[in-house]
């Protein structure tokens, strides 16, 4: 076998395996799309059913029972507007951090994604009771203030990442020129970092637009978002796979799109740092 | 000039601003917890009805999985939150809640007609004699079975037969070859799952969840036999991996044409005779829970009923709402909605008693012997210190139901002794006894 014969094996090899990875990973959701065009009968048929007359009742029902658009509304002013406080918070905090480290710099690091250990149960009740003494149960303020705190590690931590891999030379030429700390964040920092920043900040709003545990536990119905649709179809009683595949693919379409158009960022985002 | 227009803008700005404050004020919102069942999603669609004739009320809908409507209403009720102001609750929570004093006791004034709830749901449901809770709609436990594939065997099927005639006719219908089980039953972990059933068993071989004396009684020899002869009659002529079949899982299986025989809440015969949702509607037959050594629990008592907490706010909206839910006029009114095989079930006398209904629904007469025959107050043959049938209406028993559940279903999927599952299961009820100072 010659060099190139090789190489091209090794290729066919490589791209099928990620071929298989991937048809894996996307099984799932390709499946519940599928499953959201059957009846419930369908739906739970063993065999299952790969051919079949595909209906939109379930979509139907679904537009019927809930309201889609309040709950989505709902699922983009939580997960945007913890992001946008997120990165407010962290971009400051990671700058010091990455440019002007103390002794304590990494404890702090670690400290803060220690956090991400604790298990949300533990805390339930306190957090519950504060919202509660606060008028904050079933209210976006609640869910955006909990969706920051819990990604605040992480946006911290991948904004940190960046900007230490950053040229400490160019910042010193910008303060050799009379500029402030503002203006090394604003003028140098924040430029060099948009592809970073928008990756963080996607990841930040995927996490956020999933996460269901505190969107169940502080909602009822003025603040609930897309999660806790999804999670009204479930039934212990009786057949409920279609709807609830019908409700999932209409809450994983906005993010899914969102994420196709801005895939870029977010593989560059995961990777920087990676390959030096 | 100036002024007249000043005055005009004043004028208009103050009757908009008064007119919102009078409709403001004048409706008052409450938010319903609520399960998603067919019942319940039909109420939620009535609903418009209702706020039509009470312009002053305006109803909003929280529908949750039923593990996290229990968490999120007990949450809520516990902390007195004030978050819901009817809230869907069971048999288990409705005695338990009331006595805490976390319920407002059920307005049964006027033609309400208390009398027409039927005894055993209506006493599920109270403590001391008080209402906690409206039922919404009841269940029993009863056996469904294929009569074409029972009559094809050569088998016969009767109300009360023996656990022993049921295992002789699992395994005559049984032909896993042409993908048709003997029997489906409960088999994932939980105390509303397989123990729920698993209950009924045990108390028809004679076994009780405590003594006298609040000491658990998982490893006496009634408790033994009827969970061997669970594992060997699944084992042998039941679907694979029954231990994680509970009740959709075993509804999908029976509707396939899959299961001879299925013990389960009375509310899958309108399922499974539905030909819409099953494929063997026509062939469907229903017979009484059977039996070992005696009749007492040997099938089940659920209602899920609407409760109102004390914390809310808007009491006279909620008991206003909750009395057309559960009334005769609002299974009336689904009747001649949707068809009287629709309506919700398991809950008045009237409701049995309608020939529209005793036409429509062909599961009517077994649906209401069960219920009937459960007795909460005395379901197990030697003595019981608790309230319940297919479990004990104590806080402590979610906790102790779910580990036996566990252990049940491990003893199932063979990974371990039935023996030893119920010394784990014992020894765990034990020690959430002891803590809770029982003894």
């Amino acid at each position: 076998m010659t060099l190139n014969q090789q190489r091209k094996l090794k290729t066919l090899v490589t791209g099928l395996f990620a071929w298989t990875v991937a048809l894996v990973l996307f099984f799932p959701i390709f499946w519940m799309f599928i499953t959201s065009f059957k009846t419930e009968l369908q739906a739970i048929s063993i065999p299952p059913a790969l051919f079949f007359e595909p209906t939109v009742d379930n979509f139907r029902v679904v537009q019927e029972r809930s309201d889609y658009v309040h709950h989505a509304l709902n699922s983009v002013i939580t997960s945007f507007g913890s992001t946008i406080i997120a990165l407010i918070i962290a971009i400051p905090a990671a700058y010091s951090m990455a440019f002007f480290p103390g002794k304590r710099t990494k404890d702090i690091l670690l400290w803060m994604l220690s956090t991400k250990m604790l298990p949300a149960v533990g805390v339930l009740v306190p957090i519950y009771i504060l919202c509660r003494d606060y008028g904050l149960l079933d209210s976006r303020t609640a869910l955006v203030i909990i969706f920051t705190l819990m990604n605040l590690p992480i946006v911290v931590w991948m904004l940190f990442s960046y900007f230490k891999d950053l040229p400490k030379e160019i910042l010193e030429a910008a303060r050799m020129d009379g500029a402030t700390p503002w203006d090394e964040v604003v003028k140098v920092v924040l430029p060099l970092s948009v592809g970073a920043i928008s990756s963080t900040a996607l990841l930040s709003i995927v996490l956020c637009w999933n996460e269901a545990f505190w969107s169940l536990n502080l909602t009822a119905s003025d603040a609930a978002p897309l999660t806790a649709m999804i999670a009204s179809y479930s039934s212990p009683e009786g057949l409920f796979w279609a709807k609830l595949s019908a409700a999932s693919t209409l809450a994983c379409a906005p993010i899914v799109i969102f994420g196709w158009f801005c895939q870029k960022q977010l593989v560059q985002g995961l990777t920087f740092g990676a390959v030096k | 000039m100036n002024n007249t227009i000043k005055n005009a803008v004043t004028l208009t700005v103050s009757l908009s601003a008064a007119v919102i404050a009078v409709n403001a004020a004048a409706q008052t919102e409450i938010t319903v917890a609520t399960v998603n069942n067919g019942h319940m999603i039909e109420m939620q669609k009535l609903t418009p009805i209702f706020e039509k004739a009470n312009p002053d009320i305006k109803v909003k809908w929280v529908t949750l999985e039923e593990g996290v409507l229990r968490q999120n209403v007990t949450q809520d009720i516990a902390n007195k939150s004030g978050l819901y102001d009817v809230m869907t609750i069971g048999m288990y929570e409705a005695p338990i809640w009331g006595e805490r004093g976390w319920l407002q006791a059920v307005d049964t004034s006027g033609n309400y007609d208390k009398a027409d709830i039927l005894p055993s749901i209506r006493d599920g449901l109270s403590y001391k004699g008080t209402m906690y809770a409206s039922p919404f709609y009841g269940e029993s436990s009863m056996v469904m079975y294929r009569k074409d594939l029972v009559e094809a065997a050569g088998m016969e099927m009767n109300d009360r037969d023996s656990w022993d005639h049921i295992r002789d006719v699992a395994a005559a219908v049984n032909d896993p070859s042409k993908g048709i089980y003997g029997i489906c039953l409960r088999g994932k972990a939980g105390w509303g799952d397989n123990m729920a059933f698993m209950t009924t068993m045990a108390n028809s071989f004679g076994a009780r969840w405590f003594d006298e004396n609040w000491k658990p009684q998982l490893e006496s020899n009634e408790w033994k036999t009827a969970v061997n002869f669970y594992v060997n009659l699944v084992n042998k002529y039941g679907p694979p991996g029954s231990s994680s079949n509970s009740f959709n899982e075993s509804l999908a299986l029976f509707n396939e044409g899959k299961c001879g025989m299925w013990i389960d809440a009375t509310i899958a015969a309108s399922f499974v005779t539905d030909p819409k949702q099953s494929k063997v509607a026509d062939q469907v037959g229903f017979a009484q829970s059977p039996i070992s050594v005696t009749e007492k629990g040997a099938n089940w008592l659920w209602s899920w009923a609407l409760g109102i907490p004390v914390a809310t706010k808007n009491v006279d909206a909620a008991q206003k709402f909750v009395r057309w839910a559960t009334s005769k006029e609002y299974i009336q009114l689904v009747g001649n909605t949707n068809g009287w095989a629709a309506v919700p079930t398991g809950t008045r006398s009237s409701t049995y008693a309608n020939p529209k209904f005793q036409k429509a629904a062909v599961f009517a007469e077994a649906e209401l012997k069960a219920i009937n025959s459960a007795n909460p107050n005395d379901s197990t043959l030697k003595p019981s210190p608790y309230v319940g049938v297919q479990f004990a209406a104590i806080p402590e028993f979610q906790a102790i139901g779910t580990t036996a559940g566990q252990m049940v279903s491990g003893a199932l999927a063979g990974s371990m002794s039935v023996d030893q599952a119920l010394k784990n299961a014992n020894r765990a009820a034990d020690r959430q006894m002891r803590q809770a100072g029982y003894y």
